[in-house]
């Protein structure tokens, strides 16, 4: 198991490396933008990312839903998997609004804008920090109920946010991909996109399996600790009955 | 026959409130500070106060409606009054729909008695937008408590639940809060066309949120 992971780096390490390569040297600058382009090669992997993450944390809070009174074990595993997938998401949305806002300061001359596209997703970012806090407000099964039910409502800005730049008027350019007729880049570019998509991808699913492991052994460890207190429990009390 | 159980929910609500009148003297009150403290925070005579009085309003209403939506779940608290709402046979959602019926009428009666007050602070054209207004004002503040509700109940079980429901409700609201502030600044040269957008936005906004947390408000209530 951990010689995988230690190859998954390795190959991750080194597709992002080739993606750097790729985005910076091989492919051309855009002929309208220049150089200030190539930072779309980051900008659309986190928005992919952000878009898998979620989309699991969803998955995975309808998945404790539905079991969490059934199979406690596979509740437990998927409540883990929606935490790490939310924390994941939540970095990628906030690397992609980062990388957005880069941009637009050196393409709109401004750092940020009020349109639907960026206030939307500003929104969500802030809906998965609140569900991030909820976790860290409340404790045991409940909180997980309460946070998956949380999760759900989340997900309800992310159609939102996607179609947000077909449905309004933004300064936030028209969908680049899958947008109008004769949208897209020219093919020469598309190395550099594949590159990166892949490496970040690879990048996401290492560190939240990571985070899904530590935060199933925390869930074990504490369910156990919950059992072993419920077991010395009748002891106590019987205790405390004889001395009455 | 009996009434439907979400009536009875409601009829209790709206009986408390008669009888206290919690809820809509600290929102009132809440509401008018808020206004008074704009008005020091912008001049009031210049143009563009006017502009964004609206905006004004619809976040006076909001932090006010904050403020008694906490207290819409605890008060059930005392006496175990939400256990024996838990265990009786009426199904959850009516529980829900009762209490965001009453927390709706009461904050409408807020607004209806703040909008003339805001006319007269900010010396608007008394009926300007008036029949925008009043499609506008209902479908926005049911955004707002139908969220509202539901996740103050959510937050009822959590450490600093007072600090989590603005947290978590005001994010969430966020997306009609814009279509409310924009509907109701709404300038005359904005265009019908997207004003009707928007309110568009705001109904199908209303409609999901509603079925929504209707479903999954038997999760929340009985989450232990």
């Amino acid at each position: 198991m951990k010689l995988w992971r230690w190859l998954w780096l390795l190959v991750t390490l080194g597709v992002l490396a080739e993606g750097f390569r790729v985005a910076l040297f091989v492919v051309p600058p855009d002929s309208a933008q220049g150089n200030v382009q190539r930072i779309f090669y980051y900008h659309i992997p986190s928005w992919a990312g952000m878009g898998l993450f979620f989309a699991i944390n969803l998955g995975c809070s309808l998945v404790y839903l539905a079991v969490r009174n059934r199979n406690e074990a596979l509740a437990i595993k998927a409540d883990s998997l929606a935490v790490a997938s939310a924390e994941m998401g939540v970095v990628f949305c906030f690397i992609g609004l980062v990388t957005g806002s880069l941009w637009g300061r050196a393409v709109w001359g401004i750092w940020w804008t009020w349109d639907a596209r960026l206030t939307s997703t500003l929104v969500l970012w802030l809906i998965y920090v609140a569900y991030l806090l909820l976790r860290r407000f409340a404790a045991g099964p409940q909180m997980r109920t309460l946070a998956a039910v949380m999760a759900i409502f989340g997900y309800l800005d992310v159609p939102l946010v996607y179609m947000s730049t077909r449905w309004w008027r933004t300064q936030h350019p028209a969908p680049v991909f899958g947008g109008a007729p004769g949208s897209g880049i020219d093919p020469s570019m598309m190395p550099a996109v594949w590159w990166n998509l892949a490496g970040w991808l690879m990048w996401g699913i290492f560190v939240a399996s990571l985070r899904y492991v530590s935060e199933y052994r925390a869930q074990k460890t504490e369910q156990a600790e919950a059992l072993k207190s419920l077991e010395f429990a009748p002891g106590q009390t019987q205790m405390a009955g004889g001395r009455s | 026959m009996k009434p439907a159980y979400f009536l009875m929910h409601l009829k209790k609500d709206l009986q408390l409130e008669w009888r206290s009148k919690d809820a809509i003297n600290s929102m009132l009150f809440f509401a008018l500070l808020v206004v008074v403290l704009f008005s020091l925070a912008f001049d009031p005579t210049r143009a563009v106060s006017r502009q964004i009085a609206g905006g004004i309003l619809c976040v006076a209403t909001m932090f006010a409606a904050v403020s008694a939506l906490n207290q819409a779940w605890a008060r059930e608290l005392r006496n175990q009054v939400l256990d024996a709402l838990r265990m009786t046979p009426a199904p959850a959602a009516s529980l829900f729909l009762g209490k965001a019926l009453a927390n709706f009428l009461f904050v409408m009666v807020v607004e209806v008695v703040l909008a003339p007050v805001f006319v007269m602070f900010y010396n608007l054209h008394a009926l300007g937008n008036a029949w925008l207004l009043l499609l506008v004002l209902p479908l926005g503040t049911w955004a707002l408590i139908v969220n509202g509700v539901f996740f103050a109940a959510l937050s009822i079980r959590t450490r600093n639940r007072e600090l989590l429901l603005p947290l978590i409700l005001i994010s969430d609201f966020y997306s009609s809060a814009a279509g409310d502030g924009d509907v109701g600044v709404g300038d005359s040269d904005g265009g019908n066309r997207i004003r009707c957008l928007w309110i568009k936005m705001l109904a199908a906004y209303d409609v999901i949120f509603t079925t929504v947390c209707m479903m999954l408000f038997e999760v929340i209530l009985h989450a232990e």
